[in-house]
């Protein structure tokens, strides 16, 4: 598929210090990525810069292989919605949203099914006379949505769109979100610093940090395989151990592992919980041991947190029936299915 | 009878005293100034006019001065009000949307005009007008007028066009308008209401304004108030009242036709030094 958005060497300073350096990436149509990170990371530095919104000091932006880093907001193929604060409180929801196209001296007709069309793809159908006060939070960022679709843009960006919403209706519109980019094909960039809302809707994370890219990666292969110690922090949850390379392994108190990295000296060894085993203690002299502090059942599995003997604490998802036979203060040996080296700092 | 009171308690019975007392002290007068203004004969001890009658309505109302006074201080603060829009409103902006330094320093100024007796700073501006020979001027008198209002002009706009979130512009460039589109399209009609309140507070400011007036225009700019003084010092009291009524018609006809404006919110955000 064919490039649509593509950013190469964005750098844009703030008098504090923070912003972004360097960026490039390349979003191919059709595509839905997401710039993830924490706040301050520059993600959104990065969404209003392809937005218009934020002049670069240096760097190109291509749109459909054509720059508009020159172009004001008003001229960008661009569409943005905002976390809140999108619609105008003193126009109907029809007026909101045809608002674009009249700009645009579209005729009447057509403006109507227009917004008849998008207010369908957003499941609102006939709310048109209302005003958005009368609407609730979510219904009206679907109405954004609904605007900003109806205009076609060549790549339409979200800046954390539902993060105002609560839980489960975030959890509602990331779905929509989905369907509609699969029915509409549109090109989205994503911001977010909701890791679950990033894992789920994406179909490319990029993780940033201190105005870097960290890893531009699918979901799965953020998660399996993180870059950087940064990234792995970051998503999901991730025990670390401090080990060593002896003789070209990996050495982690008794465990082994092979050194893939070509790493040398000190290391420091991730492991998700749901890669951690728990056996009884055996006595024998290799393997990591340690005591059980705390046993949590979190619905259909528990977390087991041990203190290892000289490594600090580790956590561990297992399935609740073999946690029957955990008990508080109890001997057990610690073995890891996969781990993940990073140097040690 | 005291258990009843018991009942009510203390606390209702302190709210409805201090009703009693408020409606005594604003309505009353007013009150008394409508049946003073068509009664004839009223004299202390009678609790109503012996002798009602509109004589002196006619009087107000024939006489050439007053009818000129009347249709000379709405033009006065037909034009200050204009006025003051045209140099407020883009000031009212500037404070709200760009940040300068001393920005909040120059906001605070506006209050100065108000920080001193109002007659000393009048006979100071009078000596300058007098050099720029701006005295007995319709200029001078509505330049007077506006002192007192930019305050009102300037504060409650900025609290009204701050209240726009940059977003809701921001969304109107994306979807196509130039910055002047999104001020006509966008912020002007939702900073309105803020816009709307502050005209009716200066439209009234001026009509009300007597002391500039008096040093200013004098001898050929004579508004309500000023004839209103003459009036009481010349004519028997009943006159004052029905010349009084005049005045404070508008008032009431504007703040009612306001009343849905008129929010203590968008009165208090004005005041509000962010």
């Amino acid at each position: 598929m064919s490039v649509q958005l593509s950013i190469r060497n964005l750098t844009k300073r703030y008098k504090t210090g923070e912003g972004v350096t360097g960026i490039s990436l390349d979003v191919k149509k059709g595509e839905l990525v997401t710039l993830l990170g924490p706040s301050g990371c520059g993600k959104t530095t990065v969404l209003r810069s392809i937005g218009g919104f934020l002049e670069p000091d240096s760097g190109e932006i291509m749109i459909a292989s054509k720059s508009v880093v020159k172009l004001p907001p008003e001229k960008r193929p661009t569409s943005m919605v905002f976390q809140g604060y999108n619609l105008w409180p003193h126009m109907s929801i029809y007026d909101n949203l045809a608002f674009g196209l009249k700009i645009r001296k579209t005729p009447k007709a057509e403006i109507k099914k227009a917004v008849e069309d998008a207010l369908r793809l957003v499941r609102l159908p006939g709310v048109e006379k209302k005003f958005p006060s009368q609407l609730s939070g979510g219904q009206q960022q679907r109405i954004a949505v609904a605007r900003s679709l109806l205009l076609k843009p060549e790549v339409l960006l979200l800046d954390e769109p539902f993060s105002a919403l609560d839980a489960k209706l975030r959890h509602e519109m990331r779905e929509e979100l989905r369907e509609i980019q699969t029915e509409t094909g549109l090109t989205m960039v994503f911001v977010t610093h909701d890791q679950e809302e990033a894992l789920s809707l994406s179909d490319r994370i990029i993780v940033m940090n201190q105005g870097n890219i960290e890893q531009i990666a699918a979901p799965q292969d953020i998660y399996d395989s993180p870059d950087t110690l940064f990234v792995a922090q970051f998503i999901g949850k991730m025990n670390f151990v401090e080990g060593v390379v002896e003789e070209d392994k990996l050495r982690v108190g008794g465990l082994v592992f092979p050194n893939t990295k070509r790493l040398a000296g000190s290391i420091v060894v991730a492991v998700r919980p749901e890669d951690v085993m728990i056996g009884p203690d055996s006595g024998e002299k290799d393997g990591l041991y340690g005591t059980i502090k705390q046993v949590m059942v979190l619905g259909h599995y528990a977390e087991v947190s041990v203190e290892l003997d000289g490594y600090g604490p580790i956590r561990a998802f297992q399935p609740r029936d073999t946690v029957k036979e955990l008990s508080l203060g109890q001997r057990v040996t610690v073995a890891f299915a996969k781990v993940i080296a990073y140097p040690n700092k | 009878m005291s258990w009843y009171f018991r009942a009510i308690g203390f606390r209702k019975i302190f709210e409805f005293l201090l009703l009693v007392a408020f409606v005594v002290f604003f309505v009353g007068p007013l009150l008394n100034l409508a049946v003073l203004a068509f009664s004839s004969k009223w004299n202390y001890p009678d609790l109503l006019p012996r002798q009602w009658s509109l004589q002196w309505w006619h009087f107000v109302l024939q006489e050439d001065d007053i009818a000129k006074s009347i249709g000379l201080s709405f033009l006065i603060a037909a034009l200050v009000t204009v006025l003051s829009i045209v140099i407020c409103i883009p000031a009212a902006y500037a404070f709200a949307r760009i940040r300068f330094p001393l920005s909040r320093f120059f906001l605070f100024s506006f209050l100065l005009t108000h920080a001193f007796p109002k007659m000393g700073l009048y006979v100071s501006i009078a000596v300058l007008f007098y050099k720029l020979g701006l005295m007995n001027t319709l200029l001078g008198v509505v330049l007077v007028h506006m002192i007192n209002v930019l305050m009102f002009m300037t504060w409650i706009p900025t609290a009204a066009f701050r209240n726009v979130h940059t977003a809701q512009e921001e969304s109107a460039r994306d979807v196509g308008a130039t910055p002047f589109r999104v001020f006509r399209s966008i912020t002007l009609p939702m900073a309105m209401p803020g816009i709307l309140v502050a005209s009716i507070f200066t439209f009234l400011n001026s009509l009300d304004e007597a002391q500039g007036t008096f040093l200013v225009g004098i001898p050929d700019f004579k508004t309500m108030p000023i004839v209103m003084y003459s009036i009481i010092a010349d004519f028997p009291s009943s006159a004052g009242a029905v010349f009084s009524i005049i005045l404070t018609a508008p008032t009431i006809i504007l703040l009612l036709a306001a009343q849905r404006l008129v929010s203590a919110d968008i009165m208090a955000s004005g005041f509000q030094v962010k």
